[in-house]
């Protein structure tokens, strides 16, 4: 697996590979620890890593949740659970949502309630990351875009802009990544 | 013939000497030179709770006027330090009842304070002014009530990012109407509104008062006719900062700012809408300390702020502010001496804004010439950026960088940051605060060991490959008070090897390392004077030497063990019986 090749030259070997179980125990310990290692991080990889899972055609709309380290990045509780409540009370007035995409460096947020279907968010979407994504057909979805919108909904799921009316995608989208095109094929079949 | 001063003349000499610092150093001098420091001696700092015992503090200071107290280890902050830990309030707050009834201040940091700690200072105290509680919990608005009441010459109260049991706005209606003495008020973190009428009553008849705090709950509207009461003030923490106000209401709030000649800091600002920006423009210029970072403005709307903020020596911002806005800071806030960056994503990594990276704080460290102490929260970092803040800044005293993504190497070279941290101890040569992250191998740790000579306070996560990096820090750090480390691989062989370096510090920490229990024995036995605690809240039922344990709390003592311990901590007197012939040492 590329992912491991490129962060073998990095943290080297298992025996320094750092683990919030007890060192010492192998896979499991305690359940709220899970294991930190940048070979299993889920995040934005170092830009190589990125082109070679694209290269290997490998499919990874859905991730899996991420590692949750206790106590990182070393934010107070009282600053995260600050941040927290203005994140629950802008859900009131607004939906803001945050839009990434994949190879831009910049994160936007944009506010759901602003738009009244999706050709407005689509439009919205393309002049903010300036690229296009063609036309939706129920059949083929976005077939032949070079890009494809896809958003994170209540339970955690990847789904396809488009494929729900678009209320019942007001009240479920957390998230929006705009994604390259060959990564989101999995999300083709099925909601 | 007797030469010795006489004491009348040294308690006037000792009179103008109010550093600590110094007045520990006039107390080693004598016996009888101790016994006058001692007794003329007003304000006391025990930075660690259980370094000595509430009653020696009594017995030595009997004129105490103001008392320090630091509880809790730094790392509680991250919610690494189980509940119930310790850090309680309650047996100082019970000594000086008893022996110094005289105590006018109290300043508590990560400490566990109950109501009944804040009913007893109410009652034991006559004269009792100033009361400011940082980082501390376990106590609700009715101990506040309780203060409120009862202290009729008080000055102080502010409640810094502590977690209260908010039962109601009510307590603040407990001040009395003969109160008048207030100077400082701070309610930021509570969440309960309060009663709007008492607030702007209590503001009125405070004639000195200086700074005020408020909390969330507290409107736009509301802040409005409370500048208008308080014109004087120097510290402002406004409350949220967005609802909507028609035309009249928001000139006449632009009029109150106007109004505020004094005013040098100013905090809050909670879900400041962009719109209402152009209403801190008048008092910018006069700002010296101004805390966004609860703020979600946008890079535009703060460029506008921060260019007229010529005077800035502080700044709390989150990254929301992006490199070019950080550029702004560095062409207009010529006078900034901090700068502290956070994260505006609660999640850490995927929630981060990444249009800032290095290059902000690079160009920080090139246009503020005072710029002495940074706190930076960024997604990656490379080592040449390093290099060139250390260039520019060699007058740094404070850095801490955190690169949010464990063992994030240079993201341009792809090398570990070694050479950059290399970098800020060697030119940094009045360094004292050091935190690091991101890819580090066991070289960072020579190179700062070489060079930190004036490190006091060094914090470190995910990095290292061995031993050696502790061995290095603690035989080379000359000035090292206090080390905490996360999640690095090493233990036992340095530790055993510099414990009597540890007698010259005030603590170590170290969390998911690879220390052994056996070690941890060892080391026990060999440093009677440190209290090793290990605090597992996991332990294996039967518990080799060879185990290791999850957490170790190292520090110097002259109170022995301490009596308040939960279960889950461990020291070797609760198991006198030890068999330390089979250590696994490494």
């Amino acid at each position: 697996m590329e992912n491991v090749g490129v962060c073998d030259e990095f943290v080297n070997l298992k025996a320094t590979e750092l683990r919030l179980g007890l060192p010492g125990t192998e896979d499991g310990g305690e359940e709220e620890r899970q294991k930190v290692s940048c070979c299993k991080s889920n995040k934005r990889a170092f830009p190589e890593t990125e082109k070679d899972i694209e290269s290997t055609g490998k499919t990874k709309p859905a991730s899996p949740p991420k590692a949750q380290i206790v106590g990182w990045p070393p934010v107070r509780s009282y600053r995260k659970n600050n941040i927290q409540t203005k994140k629950n009370e802008s859900e009131g007035q607004g939906m803001y949502v945050k839009v990434s995409m994949d190879g831009a460096p910049y994160l936007r947020k944009i506010d759901l309630t602003v738009y009244k279907q999706y050709p407005e968010l689509m439009k919205s979407l393309e002049n903010m990351f300036k690229f296009s994504v063609g036309e939706y057909c129920e059949r083929e979805r976005y077939k032949g875009s070079e890009f494809v919108p896809t958003y994170e909904d209540k339970d955690g799921d990847w789904m396809l802009v488009g494929d729900v009316p678009w209320e019942m995608f007001v009240s479920s989208c957390k998230r929006l990544r705009i994604m390259k095109g060959s990564e989101a094929k999995g999300l083709g079949c099925g909601v | 013939m007797d030469l010795r001063l006489p004491s009348k003349v040294l308690e006037h000499i000792l009179s103008f000497v109010d550093s600590n610092e110094d007045r520990n150093s006039v107390s080693l001098v004598c016996k009888s030179w101790f016994e006058t420091e001692r007794r003329t001696r007003k304000r006391v700092i025990v930075r660690n709770c259980y370094a000595v015992t509430p009653e020696a503090v009594a017995r030595r200071f009997p004129e105490m006027r103001s008392l320090t107290l630091k509880g809790k280890p730094h790392f509680a902050d991250y919610n690494l330090v189980p509940d119930g830990w310790g850090g309680y309030a309650w047996p100082w707050i019970e000594a000086m009842a008893a022996k110094c009834p005289s105590l006018e201040e109290l300043r508590l940091k990560r400490m566990v304070v109950t109501d009944e700690c804040l009913e007893k200072i109410a009652a034991s105290f006559k004269d009792f002014k100033v009361l400011v509680l940082t980082s501390c919990e376990g106590f609700s608005t009715d101990g506040l009530a309780a203060i409120a009441v009862a202290c009729s010459n008080l000055r102080e109260l502010e409640l810094r990012e502590c977690i209260v049991e908010d039962l109601g706005g009510d307590w603040l209606s407990y001040f009395p109407e003969t109160l008048t003495s207030l100077v400082s008020l701070d309610f930021s973190c509570l969440d309960s509104e309060v009663k709007l009428s008492d607030l702007e009553r209590l503001v009125s008849r405070s004639p000195n008062l200086k700074s005020l705090k408020l909390n969330r709950a507290v409107s736009l509207d509301a802040l409005g006719s409370l500048l208008r009461l308080a014109p004087q003030l120097v510290e402002l923490g406004t409350g949220s900062f967005s609802d909507k106000l028609d035309q009249e209401a928001v000139s006449k709030l632009s009029q109150a700012f106007s109004e505020m000649k004094e005013l040098k800091s100013l905090s809050g600002l909670w879900d400041v809408l962009p719109e209402y920006i152009p209403l801190l423009y008048s008092v910018c210029p006069g700002l010296t300390s101004l805390n966004l970072s609860y703020a979600t403005v946008q890079m535009p709307d703060l460029v506008e702020l921060l260019t007229r903020c010529s005077n800035l020596q502080k700044l709390w911002v989150m990254d929301l502010i992006e490199d070019k806005g950080l550029q702004v800071v560095a062409s207009s806030c010529k006078e900034l001496r901090e700068l502290r960056v956070f994260p505006s994503g609660a999640e850490g990594l995927n929630d981060t804004n990444v249009a800032m990276t290095e290059q902000g704080l690079v160009s920080v460290s090139e246009g503020c010439p005072n710029l002495e102490s940074v706190l930076y929260f960024c997604v990656q970092f490379t080592n040449a950026a390093m290099v060139t803040i250390a260039r520019n800044r060699p007058n740094l005293k404070c850095f801490r960088l955190c690169v949010m993504e464990p063992f994030a190497p240079d993201h341009k070279t792809q090398k570990p940051l070694d050479e950059g941290f290399k970098a800020i101890a060697e030119r940094c040569k009045d360094l004292q605060r050091l935190s690091v992250s991101g890819l580090l191998t066991d070289k960072a740790f020579e190179y700062i060991g070489t060079h930190g000579k004036k490190l006091r306070m060094l914090s470190i996560a995910f990095a290292g490959d061995s031993d050696l990096m502790l061995h290095h820090l603690l035989s080379g750090c000359e000035s090292l008070n206090k080390l905490e480390i996360r999640d690095c691989p090493f233990g036992d062989t340095a530790l055993l090897e510099n414990a009597a370096k540890l007698e010259t510090m005030r603590s170590l920490w170290m969390s998911s390392c690879c220390v052994s229990f056996g070690a941890c024995k060892l080391l026990s036995q060999k440093m009677p004077k440190l209290n090793v605690e290990v605090i597992d809240e996991h332990p294996l039922e039967t518990r080799p030497d060879s185990s290791p344990v999850e957490r170790i709390y190292i520090y110097r003592t002259l109170a022995g063990p301490r009596l308040d311990m939960p279960e889950f901590v461990w020291t070797i007197q609760k198991n006198p019986e030890i068999g330390v012939s089979h250590l696994a040492i490494k």
